[in-house]
């Protein structure tokens, strides 16, 4: 499943590549993309795997950059 | 907060909400709880100096008590002001990820505070105060300065319409454009944007193409009319029954080709982004390295050198290059999708900046890939053609005759020729074909056809069926392909065929040169007489004709292989079977792709009309671009190198650290917002 999540506040370049290779460590996970000029985030994992996947991003989203917020 | 603080921040909420009533969305909420606390603290900040300064606090507390009071008073501004770092500094450390900007301001802030334990040093805690407070301001201002260009540019980008007019039991309702399936019918009123691609059952008007290809050009929408989403109705309304749905029509696809292209990073961000993760422990290790060092070597002063070394720390932030760079990409392929070019990632533009050789697919992108007569010569009046001139030509009395019998001749053929045959008699105001004239057509396989018409025997052809006939042709000096006509075993003359060049390819060719592309090259299947005249009139350095589509990657092949290291190669085509050559060239550009989606896939580089001229324009943005972020990369480095010298000499202070800091991320910020400023980057 893949899915495309808005971001709010912002990140900076570097940050978002910090969450990117994370996330990507993740089980379950196939891509992910972590845009900070769209601040969009876009996650693709096994269906059964999704849920628990979006709920690691938000974590690590929390623990790299807490300015940025992922609106799902 | 105390009292008399929170007069000022409460007037400035007061004006924030008014600025915002009249443009929302200016500051985000975030932002102006963070404007109102930098101000609390600035005036806080304000007091303890007066109250320093002014003696006060030596009246009251004596020496040596005086300097642990101004202590007490500056940190009040400084927790204020910068709590929220210190607390981030703190969580990136119980993260195991310590090495970001908050940690360093913290350091280098608490550092300035700590000196007060070295007595030989001056006391430094307005400093470490002012800094966080400076440090502070300075990082609202990038984060609304980013805020502010990545809506400007999402706005930019934005020609997705937000609904559709559907009828409803009756009633025109606006409705999610993802909600209208295939199929279905919508209305576009005047002024309104085409949500959906579609078809036109209803109406008729002027619709704007400038949205998608960047240049204002009205096209007329009838009844059975295509239409192309993202265009704007102009003049009448229009019912539209939808070909594809929303997701999947051209404005869709274009708006996630363009967002989608900043994932794709040209190797100048990711070089930037690597190197940010280098810098900041490298020069972090150099400070601690100064604080250390001198004084345990060396016996200075202790004090003197951990400011030497806290100093240090406020420059190693790479944020300024973090934000510019990764912007001004985003900028540039932001700025040219409103052009009509658009760009699928920054490693794409990287790479058109770096293009010195261009090949052209010729059909399609230097000239308009239909047929066209070029002229009509009857028997013993073929003129020499006048240089580089493909108009028709002021044609002999019975050209017109000449035209009209190969017309009939060629009525009922399907053959592209014989449509524009047809095309150029309708044009040169001839009658309507008249078909109970014409009579035993028979199709003579790959030479031409014969008929009879108005009882006479007329052959239309090549020079084979004209010598099969016994008929002597006429040769011509027109390039193109040559239509021979034959009345009743007579030679009448001959027509010319031609694929009509561009009107702006010899202009684009020219400019792609001035631009400093050192080649140019042409490839077609064409033959080689037409190949070469065309090629000579529009400038093309060097030229391969009668080129079977394997031969085409075979040529790109070859010149790919004959490009300097540095030297990138771009493939034009038409976006129609050229797929293979388009992905095998480092930049493939396909053209007129305005609702082709095979162009649109196959391409590194789109360009939605079919004008050869932005090409140019295309290569020029990318290299103002990739200037602009080299600028923002040599900046920012020369002003923190210099600063981090200065630091170690001991001549810099910790004002000077905070401009190196956030003042250079302020100044690329707004210089990598040029890059938006395409069409005066195009000229």
């Amino acid at each position: 499943m893949k899915r495309n999540i808005k971001l709010g506040g912002e990140i900076c370049a570097n940050c978002a590549s910090k969450i990117e290779s994370q996330i990507a460590k993740l089980d379950g996970v196939n891509d992910v993309r972590v845009n900070a000029m769209t601040l969009k985030f876009t996650l693709d994992a096994d269906d059964d795997k999704f849920d628990d996947a979006l709920a690691q991003s938000i974590k690590i989203f929390g623990r790299v950059e807490p300015d940025c917020e992922v609106l799902a | 907060m105390s009292k008399g603080s929170q007069a000022p921040g409460a007037a400035a909420s007061g004006g924030g909400a008014a600025a915002r009533a009249k443009r929302p969305s200016v500051m985000t909420k975030r932002q102006v709880r963070w404007r109102n606390r930098i101000i609390v603290a600035l005036a806080l900040f304000a007091c303890a100096l007066v109250l320093e300064r002014s003696g006060a606090l030596a009246a009251l507390f004596g020496t040596p008590g005086d300097v642990y009071a101004a202590f007490a008073i500056y940190l009040v501004p400084y927790l204020v002001s910068g709590y929220d770092v210190i607390l981030k500094a703190f969580k990136g450390i119980v993260n195991r990820e310590p090495f970001d900007e908050h940690l360093l301001m913290t350091i280098a802030t608490l550092g300035a505070f700590a000196l007060v334990l070295f007595p030989d040093t001056g006391p430094h805690m307005a400093e470490g105060a002012a800094v966080m407070l400076f440090y502070q301001v300075g990082e609202l201002f990038q984060s609304y300065a980013v805020g502010r260009s990545r809506k400007s540019i999402a706005d930019m980008m934005d020609i997705a319409p937000d609904y559709a007019n559907v009828m409803r039991d009756g009633r025109l309702e606006q409705v999610d454009p993802d909600e209208v399936a295939v199929g279905d019918e919508f209305v576009v009123k005047p002024g309104e944007r085409i949500p959906i691609d579609g078809v036109v059952t209803e109406g008729s008007s002027d619709v704007d193409t400038a949205a998608l290809t960047g240049e204002s050009m009205p096209r007329h929408a009838g009844e059975g009319d295509e239409v192309v989403s993202g265009c704007v109705n102009m003049t009448g309304v229009l019912t539209v029954r939808a070909t594809k749905p929303f997701g999947e029509s051209t404005v869709s696809r274009i708006l996630e080709l363009v967002e989608n292209a900043s994932d794709k990073k040209a190797r100048t961000e990711s070089f930037i982004t690597r190197f940010a993760r280098v810098y900041t422990p490298v020069v972090t290790g150099l400070a601690a390295l100064i604080a250390v060092v001198p004084p345990l070597l060396f016996g200075l002063a202790w004090g003197d050198w951990v400011f030497r070394g806290l100093t240090f720390l406020v420059v190693s932030c790479p944020c300024a290059l973090v934000i510019s760079v990764p912007l001004s990409f985003f900028g540039g392929i932001g700025g040219s999708s409103r052009m009509g070019i658009l760009i699928k990632g920054g490693n794409y533009l990287e790479a058109l900046a770096h293009v010195d050789t261009v090949v052209f697919d010729k059909t399609g992108t230097l000239t308009n890939g239909t047929f066209e007569v070029v002229g009509v010569h009857p028997a013993g009046a073929c003129p020499a053609p006048a240089e580089g001139d493909a108009a028709p030509e002021a044609a002999p009395a019975d050209a017109d005759e000449l035209l009209r019998l190969a017309a009939h001749a060629e009525a009922f053929s399907t053959h592209p020729i014989a449509a524009s045959v047809r095309g150029a008699y309708l044009k040169s105001g001839g009658a309507a074909i008249d078909q109970g004239a014409i009579s035993d057509v028979s199709e003579r396989g790959g030479h031409g056809v014969s008929a009879r018409v108005d009882g006479h025997e007329v052959l239309v052809g090549n020079d084979r069926l004209m010598a099969q006939a016994d008929v002597t042709s006429q040769p011509c000096e027109l390039v193109g392909t040559i239509l021979h006509v034959a009345v009743d075993g007579a030679y009448a003359g001959h027509i010319v065929i031609a694929d009509v060049v561009k009107p702006d390819a010899a202009e684009a060719i020219a400019r792609l040169h001035a631009a400093g592309v050192s080649k140019t090259v042409m490839l077609t299947g064409d033959r080689r007489e037409v190949a070469d005249s065309v090629a000579s009139r529009l400038g093309i350095d060097e030229c391969h004709a009668q080129l079977l589509p394997q031969d085409k990657v075979d040529q790109v092949e070859r010149l790919l292989a004959a490009e300097p290291a540095k030297g990138r190669l771009a493939f034009v085509g038409d976006g129609i079977n050229d797929a293979p050559v388009l992905t095998r060239a480092d930049v493939g550009i396909a053209m007129g792709a305005m609702g082709s989606d095979a162009a649109i896939e196959a391409a590194d580089v789109v360009l939605m009309d079919d004008k050869p001229s932005k090409i140019a324009a295309a290569i020029r943005i990318s290299r103002k671009t990739m200037r602009i972020a080299w600028q923002n990369i040599v900046f920012a480095l020369g002003v923190k190198v210099l600063v981090l010298v200065l630091a170690a000499l001991g001549i810099a202070n910790m004002w000077m650290a905070v401009f190196a800091d956030v003042g250079v991320a302020i100044l690329a910020i707004l210089n990598a917002m040029r890059c938006m400023n395409v069409a005066k980057m195009a000229r």
